[in-house]
């Protein structure tokens, strides 16, 4: 059956969107309610699709090129993408409402409300996509709303900059993602997802190409998801208001990497080079990221740290070949970091944008409903039962007990780093006393930023419960796990919360300092370094081609060459007529030769 | 019996005068004779050229002799021309030496 309601759910924003941008911009708080009705109307629409179990939706033919091409506007709606739709659309709603109350006094109020309802376009448009190219082209377009986002206070140089750094590091992954793309067209003929899965078998006899377009998709992964080695930028996109960083920066866009992994699964899978390439990254990124979060200073990014860490996780468990355990990380990890950001964004908001720890503290007696919604994320983080955390974070555990042995014992060591970090945060910003003029005067939030904390400090309690989760997705089977692995994890955390608890309890000022981890382990700086010479190398060898090549070869050698030959006839014009008599003589002789005698 | 050969010969020795005096000769008027000269070497071959081209009707070919006429009737223009110049440019510089006239403007 045919129905116009996913369609209504992809383009509500875009018409959004639009309005906004065309129409309304002087009118800021109506730009707001046009966008805000927006998302809800996509939210109702995505609640409806959800609870129809066949539902389909029309496709249109976009391109057709003589049938070798052929790239169709067409929606996926299976248990997956209806899923997201609901998680993108609900989180969505909520972070547009506390957006009412976080720029309520902004500038730029309908620029930014703009943007976010062309975000939330791009990021359906991407959960719906059924082949390559719309998915590359809502992907890029996720990217460039990141990009307004991250720089919507563009008169600040650190937004601005933030904003270019993020485009352009995406831009890198997303360059092996079209050559991935492309690759998958060559070698199968299509580019529609229903087209290419039956067909990756025929691939089986070259299994070197299969890893090479695995990889390469992955890349798009590693730029968007902000894996290592390109997970600089995200913490930088802090630089963009709070609500961006909980909605794009935590709960969605950057989740779009591991839903994309997810549903081209059957290409990562052909290959088992590439799951093992995956599930490292994954792990790697986590250790590290869970590492530089325990010295961070600034609480949002503490909070970008974790997310990387968090989506670390979710590319090891791609790796290890369960959809069901990424997504329900996923779905779990949407609610409790956007939970998270927005704690953190009323913190911030109401301590008139202070966003330095050690400036805070006792904030838990000022804030009384941000701090227990804050702590219910926290929680949900660590993964202390029974809140969501728990059971995702335990599932993806359990797969790496059962599949790889050292990736578990890393999963187990960033679990116990995770404690540490967010109880020092707990720790510093809301226990002990107050530190600053800004965090003495601070007072509760309005309903409008606290309604939406609500919401999700319920969700993300009950998010991972089974009665609640396997409405929405295909929960992961655990075999043999039992006892082990939760009472390991639960060791791990009280471990690492106890040590927290142990080393800031009272504490004003950071007592241990790791310059290495403080310096987030000196990636910037080696980029930085890694370009400049890139540069410079490029500038020298570019340098020395324009000055010898086209300089003195091609500009400077025409005229020289043009002003010898010159002077060298300018040594027959004599003047002389006898001479040119004696010359034309010659030349008569030498035709003569060349025609009678050759 | 005088050949084809003989009269190629004497135009032969005619023409290369008239190109040495034309080369050496420093007097235009001079010049312009050897020019002359040189105009009827060629001349002179063509017509014996005629002569010795006796068609079947026993006749010989008088192309090249309407050859001759066109060349004479050009050579007689030419040197009204060129002697015009000459005037002109004797009146001009007072003198007729082709080394005293070296370039193109005065």
């Amino acid at each position: 059956m045919n129905s116009i309601l996913p369609w209504v759910v992809l383009l509500a924003p875009l018409i959004s969107a639009g309005v906004i941008t065309l129409f309304t911009l002087r009118w800021k708080a109506f730009s707001s309610f046009i966008s805000i009705a927006a998302v809800l109307v996509s939210f109702a629409c995505s609640c409806l699709v959800f609870t129809q179990s066949s539902i389909a939706a029309a496709e249109f033919t976009w391109i057709d090129i003589a049938g070798a091409f052929r790239a169709p506007l067409g929606l996926t709606l299976d248990q997956l993408s209806k899923t997201m739709l609901v998680l993108v659309s609900g989180v969505g709603a909520t972070i547009h409402i506390y957006s009412l109350g976080y720029m309520r006094d902004d500038e730029g109020k309908s620029r930014y409300f703009a943007a976010l309802s062309l975000f939330m376009f791009a990021m359906l448009g991407i959960v719906l996509a059924n082949n390559f190219v719309m998915l590359f082209i809502f992907w890029e377009l996720v990217g460039f709303t990141s990009y307004v986002l991250i720089g919507h206070w563009f008169f600040r140089d650190a937004a601005a900059d933030a904003g270019n750094k993020a485009f352009i590091t995406t831009r890198i992954g997303d360059f092996g993602f079209m050559i991935g793309i492309l690759m998958v067209w060559m070698a199968t003929g299509s580019v529609v997802f229903s087209e290419i899965a039956p067909r990756m078998s025929t691939l089986a006899s070259h299994p070197a190409f299969v890893t090479l377009i695995a990889l390469l998709i992955f890349c798009g992964a590693v730029g968007k998801s902000a894996q290592f080695p390109l997970q600089v930028w995200l913490p930088d996109a802090m630089e963009g208001p709070t609500p961006i960083s909980a909605l794009i920066h935590a709960a969605t866009m950057v989740a779009a990497g591991v839903y994309m992994l997810v549903r081209v699964a059957f290409v990562i899978q052909a290959s088992q080079t590439a799951l093992l390439v995956v599930a490292w990254i994954g792990t790697v990124t986590a250790v590290m990221a869970a590492l530089i979060a325990t010295q961070q200073d600034d609480i949002k990014r503490i909070l970008a740290y974790s997310t990387l860490s968090q989506l670390g996780y979710m590319v090891m468990a791609v790796g290890l070949a369960s959809n069901d355990a990424a997504m329900f990380h996923l779905f779990t990890h949407a609610f409790f970091k956007a939970l998270l950001f927005l704690g953190a964004g009323s913190v911030i908001v109401m301590l008139h944008h202070e966003q330095n720890i050690w400036k805070m503290g006792g904030l838990s007696r000022k804030l009384p409903v941000t701090f227990v919604t804050f702590a219910v994320g926290a929680l949900a983080l660590i993964g202390f039962p029974p809140f969501s955390g728990f059971f995702s974070k335990d599932a993806i555990l359990a797969l790496a007990y059962e599949r790889n042995m050292p990736i578990f014992i890393l999963g187990l060591f960033t679990a116990f780093l995770t404690a540490f970090y967010i109880v020092r945060l707990l720790i510093v910003a809301f226990f002990g006393d107050t530190r600053s003029e800004a965090a003495r005067q601070s007072k509760e939030s309005p309903l409008v930023m606290t309604g939406p904390l609500i919401v999700l400090a319920i969700l993300a309690a009950l998010g991972g419960f089974g009665f609640f989760a396997r409405n929405f997705l295909l929960l992961p089977t655990e075999k043999e796990a039992g006892f082990i692995i939760p009472a390991l994890a639960f060791g791990a955390l009280i471990v690492g919360g106890a040590l927290a608890i142990s080393i800031y309890r009272n504490r004003t000022s950071e007592p241990v300092d790791v310059e290495v981890l403080r310096h987030k382990f000196y990636f910037d700086e080696f980029y930085a370094w890694l370009i400049k010479w890139t540069q410079e190398l490029l500038a020298r060898a570019s340098a020395f081609f324009d000055r010898w090549i086209i300089d003195t070869g091609a500009v400077d050698g025409s005229s020289r060459g043009t002003w010898g030959v010159g002077a060298m006839l300018r040594l027959i014009q004599v003047g002389n007529l006898q001479a040119y008599v004696f010359l034309f003589g010659l030349g008569v002789v030498a035709v003569i030769y060349f025609v009678v005698f050759r | 019996m005088i050949t084809l050969g003989d009269y190629l010969i004497v135009s032969g020795i005619l023409f290369a005068t008239g190109f040495a005096g034309v080369m050496l000769r420093r007097n235009l008027i001079i010049i312009l004779m050897s020019l002359e000269l040189m105009l009827n070497a060629a001349n002179l071959s063509l017509v014996a050229f005629s002569r010795f081209r006796v068609g079947p009707t026993g006749l010989p070919d008088y192309n090249a002799q309407v050859f001759v006429f066109f060349i004479i009737t050009v050579a007689a223009a030419e040197v009204a021309v060129g002697l015009a110049i000459l005037v002109a440019l004797y009146r001009a510089r007072q003198t007729t030496d082709v080394n005293g006239i070296s370039s193109l403007k005065f």
